[in-house]
């Protein structure tokens, strides 16, 4: 919380001050914040918005750290939230001055436009002097101070240092349309941090005559939290630049993130899908729960006669307490055929995920993957503490090709039912999880009609979006007109829905 | 109404004193609740100190702490208040027989005499002050919840009997939460929210020295580092803060001050209670991360 203080807020105290002097405009920056908030989907009310405004008043406006952790505490009641609230609070309430205008002043090192048409490393040859202590420092000087910053963890120094590489190497100009990421990695690959890592850590061998492997792995995890720090301060940098460049609705727009659970299945970034994967765990353990507590209560049974009798002893005979027996509704079996091809893969990973962390709410669980072939993976989950290292395997170790490795539906039904046909009864509930896209195959729909008859309900989860369905290869229509039910699926929130009411 | 603490550093320096290393968010919400008179919702993976702020707080500022043990099958007599029936009975025989009229008996046998007071009933009608622990509120079903709604908000308690009981002082409320279910909007919205998740590398550290005496400034480096370590690989659960203590603890009674592979490989249950995680983490620790280093997160 206490990031990107210290350090700035001289600027930041003279700023609000002048905010506050201003008649107050701190409220009006206050509200379009909770405006741009709602527009990323938190849900602030009207009396969470008067709390924050209540809050603020008594909290000094200097200290920003305060000032945030007033507003955090405020206006945003799911953790999950917490990083869209603070990416939105920079860009609000970032530090603003002219030394963060990207045009005008002569020491701008951005008026070179060669520079910045080229992609090559922007050399620091044509820079003015003058402006910030570092403007003078040639490339290696930069990255001799930066590697002795990083090695001392002189955070003063580090982000002096970002800052000064990214108004050298971002090669940012007014107006740019350029989103953030793009600068960041003009600024990164300049840096070459990965070196720099191996060169802290080769030092670090050197001064301790050699390391033992747990001291290696505790060196590397202290000079990569420096690093992320480090990148986190530049990232920072950037941002300011961009909101003194654009303005702050304009910068909250261009960075508005869909929130973890709401985060598509088929097109999560890689830093996504960590924080997918992330997200996941505390979810089934959620709904575990829910779902236990949905079988214990909720219904209630025909009267106990027994157990009625023996309370009644306590009341004289009289059978004051009814007691009711409570029904134990048989689990149901669940059998999932997935589609494990390229893109939709990681939904059925999560989905196998998510289904084998509740598989106490069902008697018997079943998986089998295919791509053009098909294979039972339930043995990959027997007695497996590690679901996650389980679903990995399914996703190495599956024997699921056939022929050419791409998606065919059909036959992969018709493995299925060959083979394991006869094994769906009346309690099976079937999943299918695919996007339906057979490559032009027979579809073989029949199948699943069959299925339909003998199984208790069959469902399709597809992870595309409703709009592209039966469009190019997707038959889903043909194959939901047998299923019981077919849902899109495409992110975390409806598939916990789904298995909310599967149980 | 006068104010329990006068600055946020206030809030921090007091509760250091009662050995409870506050951050920024943690100084700050209390001392907001506490000018705001708002309950704070604390929500947070199990053992990073939740309960242990309440209790620090109603210690450092002289408070008596009222505890409300969440569990499921939780009702309005075990929380709120109850009607002492047994006692209403005795009452109603000893006057029959005498001319006593109806209203007269029904006054008196609903009067405060007959009344109950649980925590939530007790905590309003305190006189001194009190500070109000509901702890792992998500334990009980959403119903219940509602229970909870009217003494958060407007800090009072409406029995029919008797009508409305309002709160004599604000007391200040903690709420705790391990997050097994999503709790109400109305509760939340009622509340501040505070997310305490596991300290930074420093402060663990600082909690170590604080917590363990005879520890070194060296030894309590490297559990906190090692820690950290640990955090960052992908577990079933997650060392606490409470378990990184008792490591330490462990290490200053056998004796050693520094840790190695061998050490941490025979202590490391003491972190990790899932016999995978204390594979993962052990085979983590032993390779040469040079070569087969993937990072965790």
């Amino acid at each position: 919380m206490s990031d990107t203080v210290s350090n700035g807020a001289v600027d930041d105290l003279e700023s609000e001050k002048a905010a506050v002097a201003a008649a107050s405009p701190i409220f009006e920056l206050l509200n379009g914040f909770v405006t741009e908030l709602r527009n990323a989907g938190l849900p602030v009310s009207l009396s969470e918005n008067l709390d924050a405004i209540e809050a603020v008043r008594h909290i000094p406006l200097e200290d920003r750290s305060a000032f945030k952790a007033a507003l955090a505490a405020t206006l945003v009641k799911n953790h999950t939230h917490w990083r869209s609230f603070e990416t939105l609070f920079e860009v609000f309430f970032s530090l603003r001055g002219a030394e963060y205008a990207l045009d005008g002043d002569s020491d701008d090192p951005f008026g070179d436009m060669d520079m910045d048409d080229q992609d090559g490393p922007p050399g620091a040859e044509g820079q003015g002097q003058g402006g910030g202590g570092g403007d003078g420092l040639t490339p290696e000087e930069l990255a001799e101070m930066l590697f002795q910053a990083m090695k001392n963890n002189d955070q003063a120094l580090q982000r002096a240092l970002a800052r000064q590489a990214v108004k050298r190497y971002a090669g940012m100009e007014p107006g740019r349309p350029v989103g953030g990421t793009y600068y960041l990695y003009r600024t990164l690959r300049n840096l070459d941090l990965d070196a720099m890592l191996e060169r802290l850590m080769n030092e670090a061998r050197e001064d301790s005559g050699g390391l033992t492997p747990l001291e290696e792995r505790l060196e590397r995890d202290e000079y990569e939290t420096r690093m992320d720090a480090l990148r986190k301060e530049i990232e920072a940098e950037i941002r300011r630049r961009l909101v003194a460049d654009r303005g702050a609705e304009a910068m909250a727009k261009t960075l508005r993130k869909p929130l973890p659970e709401d985060v598509d299945f088929m097109h999560a970034s890689r830093e996504e899908m960590t924080n997918l994967r992330r997200a996941i765990y505390p979810l089934t353990r959620k709904l575990a729960v829910r779902l236990a507590r949905k079988r214990r209560h909720g219904r209630k049974g025909p009267l106990d006669f027994r157990s009625t009798v023996r309370h009644s002893l306590s009341y004289g005979g009289v059978p004051a307490e009814p007691k009711f027996k409570y029904p134990r509704p048989s689990k149901p079996e669940i059998m999932v055929i997935a589609d494990i091809s390229g893109s939709v893969a990681a939904f059925a990973r999560f989905t196998l995920h998510l289904v084998y962390a509740i598989s106490g709410q069902f008697s018997k669980v079943r998986a089998f993957v295919f791509i053009d072939g098909l294979d039972e993976v339930t043995s990959y989950f027997d007695g497996v503490e590690d679901i996650a290292e389980a679903v990995h395997r399914v996703n190495t170790e599956a024997d699921v090709v056939w022929v050419d490795g791409h998606s065919d539906y059909g036959h992969a039904f018709e493995v299925f039912w060959e083979n394991y046909g006869n094994e769906i009864n009346s309690k099976t509930t079937v999943l299918i999880l695919g996007d339906a896209r057979n490559n032009y195959h027979a579809s073989q729909a029949w199948i699943l009609k069959e299925i339909e008859h003998r199984a208790r309900k069959l469902f399709w989860l597809n992870p595309e979006p409703k709009a592209y369905w039966d469009t190019g290869d997707s038959i889903i229509g043909e194959y939901g007109s047998h299923c019981d039910g077919v849902f899109e699926v495409r992110n975390l929130r409806q598939l916990e829905r789904f298995v909310d009411n599967l149980v | 109404m006068s104010h329990r603490f006068e600055t946020v550093d206030e809030v921090r320096g007091d509760l250091a004193k009662v050995d409870y290393l506050a951050d920024d968010a943690i100084a700050g919400i209390v001392y907001l609740a506490d000018r705001l008179g708002k309950p704070i919702l604390i929500e947070g993976p199990a053992g990073t100190g939740k309960t242990q702020l309440a209790k620090s707080v109603a210690e450092m500022s002289d408070s008596r702490l009222i505890r409300l043990q969440c569990y499921e099958g939780l009702d309005e007599s075990k929380a709120l208040y109850e009607w002492n029936y047994k006692k209403q009975l005795l009452r109603i025989q000893t006057e029959s027989g005498e001319d006593e009229s109806w209203t007269d008996i029904q006054e008196d046998i609903f009067s405060d005499e007959f009344l109950l007071t649980r925590p939530l009933l007790e905590a309003i009608r305190a006189d001194d002050r009190v500070v109000l622990l509901i702890d792992e509120v998500d334990r009980v079903e959403i119903e219940t919840e509602a229970l909870l709604l009217e003494v958060l908000s407007d800090y009072q308690v409406s029995i029919p009997e008797l009508g409305t009981l309002e709160a004599k002082q604000i007391p200040l409320v903690f709420l705790t939460s391990n997050n097994t279910r999503e709790l109400s909007e109305a509760l939340k919205r009622r509340c501040l929210f505070l997310h305490l998740d596991y300290p930074t590398m420093e402060r663990e550290k600082e909690i170590v020295l604080t917590k363990v005496p005879d520890i070194n400034e060296h030894l309590a480096d490297q559990v906190a580092r090692i820690v950290r370590s640990i955090r960052s690989l992908e577990l079933k659960k997650h060392p606490s803060v409470s378990e990184t203590i008792d490591w330490a603890r462990t290490l200053i009674l056998l004796g050693i001050e520094q840790v190695d592979e061998a050490v941490a490989s025979e202590t490391i249950n003491i972190l990790l209670k899932y016999r995978s995680d204390i594979e993962k983490a052990l085979k983590e620790f032993k390779t040469n991360s040079a070569q087969v280093f993937t990072p965790a997160s």
